[in-house]
Order: structure tokens, then C-alpha cells, then sequence
């Protein structure tokens, strides 16, 4: 493997009293799709910010194609494709001038962008849309259309916060099948997710974090074989009783969450367990066995869960 | 089931529950609503008062202004127009934000109060509006010698009943608004604007060119200044005068209520 | 790696500049050909209403009016006073409201320094666009003017770069101010605090009629500096006094620029 796109060395970011980010260490490889899951308010953006070279940093080392994005500003920002939280698309213009536009803030040629323009608005599926104001456009149209124009400058690596937060599951899963197509095609990406579903399908190597630090790291499988079982069985048996019957249930079941509205149990053999349960007469009110998530990772680490 | 909820009492008074909720959110602009309409006009007193009625009177005395001095002569003027442009933004915006920006009115509509209350209590909390900012504005005159205690207090109403037959007729045009894009735009440059330049405001209609002076026949700033200086001076404006004047500013008023409540009852109908 | 890179890479430069502001133009012309042109038609009327009340209305009642030695018809002395105040209304709306909304609302800017590009480019780009949005207003302003014969001499038209130097000031220095800004009731403070300025600078009537101590802090403002030298290229009273005016404008612009990309930097590059 050649030198890394992306080292991260000891990053942190105060704001004043607050540490957004707290020491954190990764590197992300070319060609790799990196991602960064956590919940709200884990520092997942503010890191971002400053691998977009919109934000300094506290302490830490970061290089970015070798370049310290602090120094470098606007050459690092030539090499990125940024797709923030909120789309910021240009509300005045068009499908096609926002992306016409955003390649003239690169300084590329009329006629390369003109070129590139067919291209993207294929990738994004608006071609009908062309000559649209973005205002009239469906949320996960103008979604894709802000990844579109971050991929206008051809960037050597793509940022994406938070990609679909927002969409409902028809436009997400477009979504992914087109951010998929850039994983195919090589194209480096940085993703934050609180969705462990979307880990899950678009990262090759991510990263935990919860509180502005990294808890741990590793492919989405390989994390899952590492922090949990290999299936979950979740029992319910009514708010009040709970507590009580977790009680009981610790007897039979080395791991297990206690929630508000459910116990999850941690076995390699989810109906087993649920057997085990039948015979001690805790008649579970609804009964699920599923394989183990992210999500089950994330409660292991943090004892909390990803959305709250 | 029972709430205590009175169905008379709101058929009653609910156009002033909804001023009192109007009245509530004007309180929180008191500031700029304070500086906007008594400052303005003061601006202009002093400055076009001052600094052109030097010029006015250094060349031809008080001639031109009826035996006025200048500064006085626009002073009835300027506080019409104050009280128009303040009913004006509270007949505005708070009805383009009910209907579109925030869809106030239909909540409130979706309780026992009707389009019609609706309608007439922002207009009333509008009027409100100038009657605070024209009754200090009044004390400020009296303060600077610019007008003489007595009859004169009748320029107050005078500049209300301006400021409530502009706002009964933007009322209307407001509720009827599903674009905004260039609404204030057109309204600020090519209705108020003129209007504010063209009524006899800083000098006699008669002096403009005869094809200007429709401007002001139909606007009801100039019908308001000319009864303000009748009452704030001696102007000499005949009894049939004075009642043509009122009753223009009374039917302009009653027209534009009608016309806006229709409009309330229709579309929130819709 | 790819040629698109390659030519980004060559052309950007320092963290403040990539010179290339004439890119925010383009994009400002590609938002301004899908608008109507109902906004630019009323900012051009405006002055024009003011020369037509004023001139025709007040022309009667003032008379003339003495400029150095020459006595000069009112309506005449009035017009490089309406174009200046009028080349710093538009500049100041441009740079303030719209600068705001892009600040605030759309993030506009923001989105723009995730691009190679600095905020001087942006500073220099926008402040550029309202210099050029006041040109076509001060060229408009003085066709009409010639039309009606009140344009002095031939000279008249080099009123149009001192008009445009005007609005380079205030567009550079509004962009400054709104930087700071972050309620629409602080960019309504903008809105009050220029109505003085604009009554009080002489557009309207010799600063001389004032007592001394008010005439000198109108000297001190940006809009007198502005007025006089229109109005001195106007008249052609070409003199070494409209250097004062000139400098006072590049330090204006000067400071303008410093401030606001300085302060972009600080909004979004933190």
C-alpha cells in the first residue's frame, strides 16, 4: 500500500470548555471507503470540518495528500469533494448552473465542466431536471445533486456528512446504490453515519465514536465478530416487567442490554435461548432473533444506543 | 364534556383575542416600531422643515404655503404618513406570515373564531399602532412650538383615519398575496413612495403640473393632510370641502374592510 | 492524476486570494438572468420620483439656488445630489440585504470557501457586482435627466465614475458592517440609521443653511463627500478639493475589503 490519502495523528478540538474531539487516530487508504459512526454530538462533523479544511484544529497532526490542511488550505480543498449535512446547494440557480458554477470556483474550463456536466447529471438521475431551480427539487434529489457537484473537480478524495440523514428508505437506497457506484469505481470516501445500516453497506473500515473518541476500529464484520455475538435475541415483556425477568434471565445468558422496552440477549443461537425461556414459563409478550449489528457493537462500547 | 369554553363570548370578542395576540408580538418590536415611526418623521421635520424651509422662506416668505410657516405647513403631512406606513406594515406582514410564512391564521381559524374576526382584530391592533406612535409624535409638535394646543388635537385623528383607510385597502391586497417575491417592492417604491411625494406633502398639490395631481386626489394622505392643516391652521377650506374629504377617507375605510373580510373568509375557506 | 486537477492546483494560490473574483460575477449574472426586472426597474424609478416632486413641486417655493458664484434653477441642483444618494442606496442594498441573506440564509459563502476559493475573491466578486448593478442605475438616472434638459454641460456624464466611486465605498464598507451582523433587527438598524444621513447630506439643500457645529458632522459623513463630488463633476467645478472626497472614498474602500475578508475568514475558516 502506498502512502495514505488521509493521516490523522492525536486530533483534538476544543471549544472552549467543550472537547469535540478528543485525540483521536486514523488513516485512510486510497481508493478505501472510511467511515466514521457514532451518535449525535460525537464529534463526527467537527472532524470533517477540519479534513475539509474549514476548521483548525486544537492539537494534532493531519495531512491530507501529504498536506497539512491548515497551511494548505486552498490547494487541500482543490483535491476534495465536500457533501455537508445540510445540502447548500444554490437556491437562485439551477440543476445545471449549480453545477456549472461550483466547477468555476475550481477554476476549471467552461468546456470541462460543460463536458462533465452530461456525466454527472446522469450519475445523479436528473437529467429531466436539467434546467430546474433546485428549490423545486425532492430531498433526495438535491441530495444527490450536492454529491454530484462535489464530484464536479474530479476530487481524489469525497467527503460525505452524514449522506442520508433525513431521506426516507426509497431515497436513501438510491442513494447508496449510486455512492456504491463510486465505491466501484475507486473513488476514496469519507463518510459519517449514525445509521449503522449505511456502515454497514458502504464502509470497508470504520471507526466507533462516541464522546469525541474513537472506542474502536476495523471492518463493519470484523468489529461485529469482535464485540458481539453472532446473533441477538430480543424478548419483550412489557415495560413494568422487565427489570424483574432480566433478574431471571441473567442465569441463562452470559451478555445482556436491559432497555426500557426490551431485553436484548447476546447468544451464537438466538432460538436455543428462546427455548431456554419457554421452559422457565417467561412468556415474552414479542420475541425476535436477528443477527448482530453495529448497533449492538456501539451498545457494548457505550452502553447506550446509536439514536436516542 | 365542559371546558368552560363560552361560543357567545368568542363570537363576541374574538377580533380582540386576536389583536391581543397581535398586540403581544408588536410589544416585542416596541424598540424599532418606536425609532421607525417617530423617528422617521421627526428626520424629515427636521430636516426638509428645517434645512429647506430656509431656502422656502428666503425666497418667497410664507406666500407659497398659505401664510404657513414651512416647517408647521408639513408638519400634519409627516404625521399622516407616519401613521399610514405603521398600519400599513401591521395590515403587511402579519397577514402574509398568517397565510403563508407560518400559516397562523389557519390554527387560529381551526378554533370557534371566525375569518371575519380574524380580519378585523389585526386591523384594529394595526390601528393601534398609530394611534401610539401619533399621539407622541402630536407631543413632540407641541413641545417644538410647531403646533399651538387646542383644535389642533384634532390632527390626531385625522392622521388615524389616514393611516385606517390605507390599511383596510393593503389589508386586502396583503390576503390576496401567494407570491411575495416582488410584493413589498412594488408596494414600497411605486405605491407608498409616490404617494408620500406626490400628496401635497412638502408642498401645495396645486404647484405640481395638472397630471400629477391625480396622485393625490385618490390618495388618501393628501385628503388627510389638507384636513390636518385645516384643523392644525387657519387654511380656509370650505364646510362641503372638508366633508368631501372625510367622507373619501371613510368610504375609502369601508370598502377595504369589506373587501377584506371576504377575502379572510374565502381563503381560509380554500 | 487528472487534468482537472492539475489546472485547479495551478491556479490556487494564497489562503486569502485565488484571484479569481470574476467567477463570483458569473454566478451572480447567471442568478440575476432568471429574475425579473421588476426590482431593478423600481430602484431606477425612485430618484426619479424625487426629481419630479421635489424639482417641479418644490422648484415654486424654493427658486434658485447659488453655487459658488452661478445661481442655478432648484431641480438642477437637486440631481447630482439624487444621483450620488441614489448610487449609495443601491450599492448599500446590495451589499447589506443580499449579502446578509447569502451570510445567514443560504450559506452561500460557506459553501464557496469549501472551494478553492478565498474570501477575498468573494469580498472583491460581490463588491464588484453592486458597483456594477449602481452603474446601471447612475447611467439610467442620467439618461433621464438629459431628457428632461437639466444636465449642465456635456461634462456631465463624467458624474458617472464619480457616482460609481461612490458605490464602491459604500458596497465595500455595507459588506463590512453586515459581517457582523446576525438579526434581521440589526440589519433593520442599517435600514434607520441611513434615512438621516440620506435627509441631512445636502442632496436636498446647501449644508450651509445649518448652524456650524451640525454642518461639521455632516462633513465628517461618507454620503456629503459623495454629493459634493458628483456634484462637483456635475457643475465641471473641477478642483483640488474633490481630492479630499476621492481619498475619503479609498480609504473607505480600502478598510471595507480588510474588514470583510478578514471577517470571512473568521465566519468560516475557523
Amino acid at each position: 500500500m502506498s502512502n495514505p490519502l488521509i493521516c490523522v495523528r492525536g486530533l483534538t478540538k476544543k471549544f472552549g470548555d467543550l472537547t469535540a474531539v478528543d485525540g483521536v487516530n486514523f488513516e485512510v487508504a486510497e481508493g478505501e471507503s472510511f467511515g466514521l459512526l457514532g451518535p449525535n454530538g460525537a464529534g463526527k462533523s467537527t472532524i470533517m470540518c477540519i479534513l475539509a479544511a474549514t476548521s483548525t484544529r486544537t492539537s494534532g497532526t493531519v495531512e491530507i495528500l501529504d498536506k497539512d490542511p491548515e497551511k494548505f488550505g486552498p490547494l487541500v480543498r482543490a483535491h476534495l469533494g465536500v457533501v455537508p449535512q445540510q445540502d447548500n446547494l444554490d437556491g437562485e440557480l439551477t440543476v445545471s448552473e449549480n453545477l456549472f458554477i461550483y466547477g468555476r470556483y475550481f477554476g476549471l474550463s467552461k468546456k470541462f465542466i460543460n463536458n462533465k456536466i452530461e456525466e454527472l447529471l446522469e450519475f445523479a438521475q436528473l437529467q429531466e431536471k436539467r434546467d430546474v431551480k433546485v428549490e423545486a427539487l425532492s430531498g433526495g434529489m438535491k441530495r444527490r445533486l450536492t454529491i454530484a457537484r462535489g464530484l464536479v473537480s474530479e476530487p481524489d478524495i469525497l467527503l460525505l456528512d452524514e449522506p442520508t440523514t433525513g431521506l426516507d428508505p426509497q431515497a436513501r437506497h438510491i442513494l447508496w446504490d449510486r455512492l456504491f457506484r463510486l465505491k466501484e469505481q475507486g473513488v476514496t470516501l469519507v463518510l459519517t453515519t449514525h445509521f449503522m445500516d449505511e456502515a454497514e453497506q458502504l464502509c470497508d473500515r470504520l471507526v466507533v465514536m462516541d464522546k469525541g473518541a474513537i472506542m474502536a476500529q476495523g471492518s463493519p464484520a470484523g468489529l461485529i465478530k469482535e464485540y458481539s455475538s453472532k446473533e441477538v435475541l430480543e424478548v419483550r415483556f412489557g415495560s413494568e416487567r422487565n427489570a424483574d425477568v432480566a433478574l431471571v434471565l441473567r442465569n441463562i445468558c452470559e451478555r445482556m442490554e436491559v432497555l426500557p422496552d426490551r431485553i436484548l440477549m447476546y447468544a451464537d443461537d438466538g432460538e436455543k435461548l428462546l427455548e431456554e425461556i419457554t421452559v422457565l414459563k417467561l412468556h415474552p409478550t414479542t420475541s425476535l432473533v436477528r443477527r448482530s449489528s453495529l448497533e449492538d457493537v456501539f451498545l457494548r462500547l457505550t452502553g447506550r444506543t446509536l439514536i436516542e | 364534556m365542559n371546558t368552560g369554553i363560552d361560543v357567545v363570548r368568542i363570537a363576541r370578542f374574538g377580533a380582540l383575542y386576536i389583536a391581543a395576540a397581535r398586540f403581544r408580538s408588536m410589544f416585542k418590536w416596541r424598540t424599532v416600531i418606536a425609532a421607525v415611526d417617530i423617528g422617521n418623521p421627526l428626520f424629515y421635520l427636521i430636516a426638509i422643515g428645517i434645512g429647506i424651509g430656509v431656502l422656502v422662506e428666503n425666497n418667497s416668505g410664507t406666500s407659497g404655503t398659505s401664510g404657513i410657516k414651512y416647517i408647521a405647513f408639513i408638519a400634519p403631512a409627516l404625521l399622516a404618513s407616519s401613521a399610514i406606513t405603521g398600519v400599513m406594515d401591521e395590515c403587511v406582514f402579519p397577514v402574509i406570515e398568517g397565510f403563508k410564512w407560518r400559516k397562523l391564521f389557519y390554527a387560529q381559524n381551526a378554533t370557534p373564531i371566525t375569518g371575519k374576526q380574524i380580519a378585523i382584530g389585526v386591523y384594529l391592533a394595526a390601528l393601534s399602532r398609530a394611534v401610539f406612535s401619533v399621539v407622541i409624535y402630536y407631543l413632540l409638535l407641541l413641545t417644538f412650538n410647531v403646533v399651538d394646543f387646542g383644535i389642533s388635537i384634532l390632527i390626531v385623528p385625522i392622521a388615524i383615519m389616514a393611516g385606517g383607510s390605507f390599511g383596510a385597502v393593503m389589508l386586502y391586497f396583503a390576503a390576496k398575496v401567494e407570491k411575495e417575491d416582488y410584493f413589498f417592492n412594488i408596494i414600497g417604491r411605486l405605491i407608498v413612495m409616490p404617494m408620500f411625494l406626490f400628496s401635497g406633502t412638502f408642498f401645495p398639490l396645486s404647484s405640481m403640473p395638472i397630471y400629477l395631481q391625480p396622485i393625490g386626489w385618490i390618495s388618501p394622505l393628501w385628503h388627510a393632510t389638507e384636513l390636518g392643516r385645516e384643523a392644525a391652521f387657519e387654511y380656509g377650506l370650505s364646510p362641503l370641502v372638508i366633508t368631501t374629504h372625510l367622507l373619501f377617507l371613510t368610504a375609502v375605510t369601508v370598502v377595504g374592510l369589506i373587501l377584506s373580510i371576504g377575502q379572510f373568509e374565502r381563503r381560509l375557506a380554500k | 492524476m487528472s487534468t482537472a486537477i492539475e489546472i485547479a492546483q495551478s491556479r490556487s494560490s494564497s489562503a486569502m486570494y485565488a484571484g479569481r473574483p470574476q467567477v463570483l460575477l458569473e454566478r451572480s449574472w447567471l442568478a440575476f438572468r432568471s429574475t425579473t426586472w421588476v426590482p431593478i426597474f423600481t430602484g431606477f424609478i425612485e430618484p426619479v420620483l424625487f426629481l419630479l416632486a421635489f424639482g417641479y413641486g418644490m422648484g415654486n417655493l424654493v427658486g434658485n439656488i447659488s453655487v459658488g458664484s452661478a445661481s442655478i434653477d432648484y431641480t438642477m441642483f437637486i440631481a447630482p445630489g439624487l444621483l450620488a444618494t441614489s448610487a449609495m442606496n443601491g450599492a448599500v442594498y446590495d451589499s447589506t440585504w443580499n449579502v446578509f441573506f447569502k451570510l445567514n440564509e443560504s450559506k452561500l459563502y460557506k459553501t464557496m470557501l469549501s472551494t478553492p476559493l478565498g474570501p477575498m475573491d468573494i469580498a472583491l466578486g460581490e463588491i464588484t457586482w453592486a458597483l456594477l448593478r449602481g452603474l446601471v442605475y447612475s447611467i439610467g438616472f442620467l439618461t433621464v435627466v438629459s431628457v428632461f434638459g437639466l444636465t449642465p454641460s456635456v461634462w456631465a456624464v463624467l458624474a458617472i465614475p464619480a457616482a460609481s466611486l461612490v458605490a464602491f465605498g459604500f458596497a465595500s464598507f455595507g459588506m463590512a458592517i453586515t459581517s457582523f451582523f446576525k438579526t434581521y433587527q440589526q440589519m433593520g438598524f442599517v435600514t434607520f440609521v441611513l434615512l438621516p444621513m440620506n435627509l441631512f447630506s445636502g442632496s436636498l439643500y446647501p449644508i450651509s443653511v445649518y448652524p456650524d457645529w451640525l454642518e461639521k458632522i455632516i462633513m465628517a459623513l461618507p454620503l456629503w463627500h459623495g454629493i459634493e463630488l458628483v456634484r462637483a463633476f456635475w457643475f465641471g467645478n473641477i478642483n483640488s478639493g474633490i481630492l479630499v472626497h476621492i481619498f475619503y472614498f479609498l480609504i473607505m474602500i480600502a478598510v471595507g475589503l480588510f474588514v470583510t475578508s478578514h471577517r470571512l475568514r473568521a465566519l468560516f475558516l475557523r
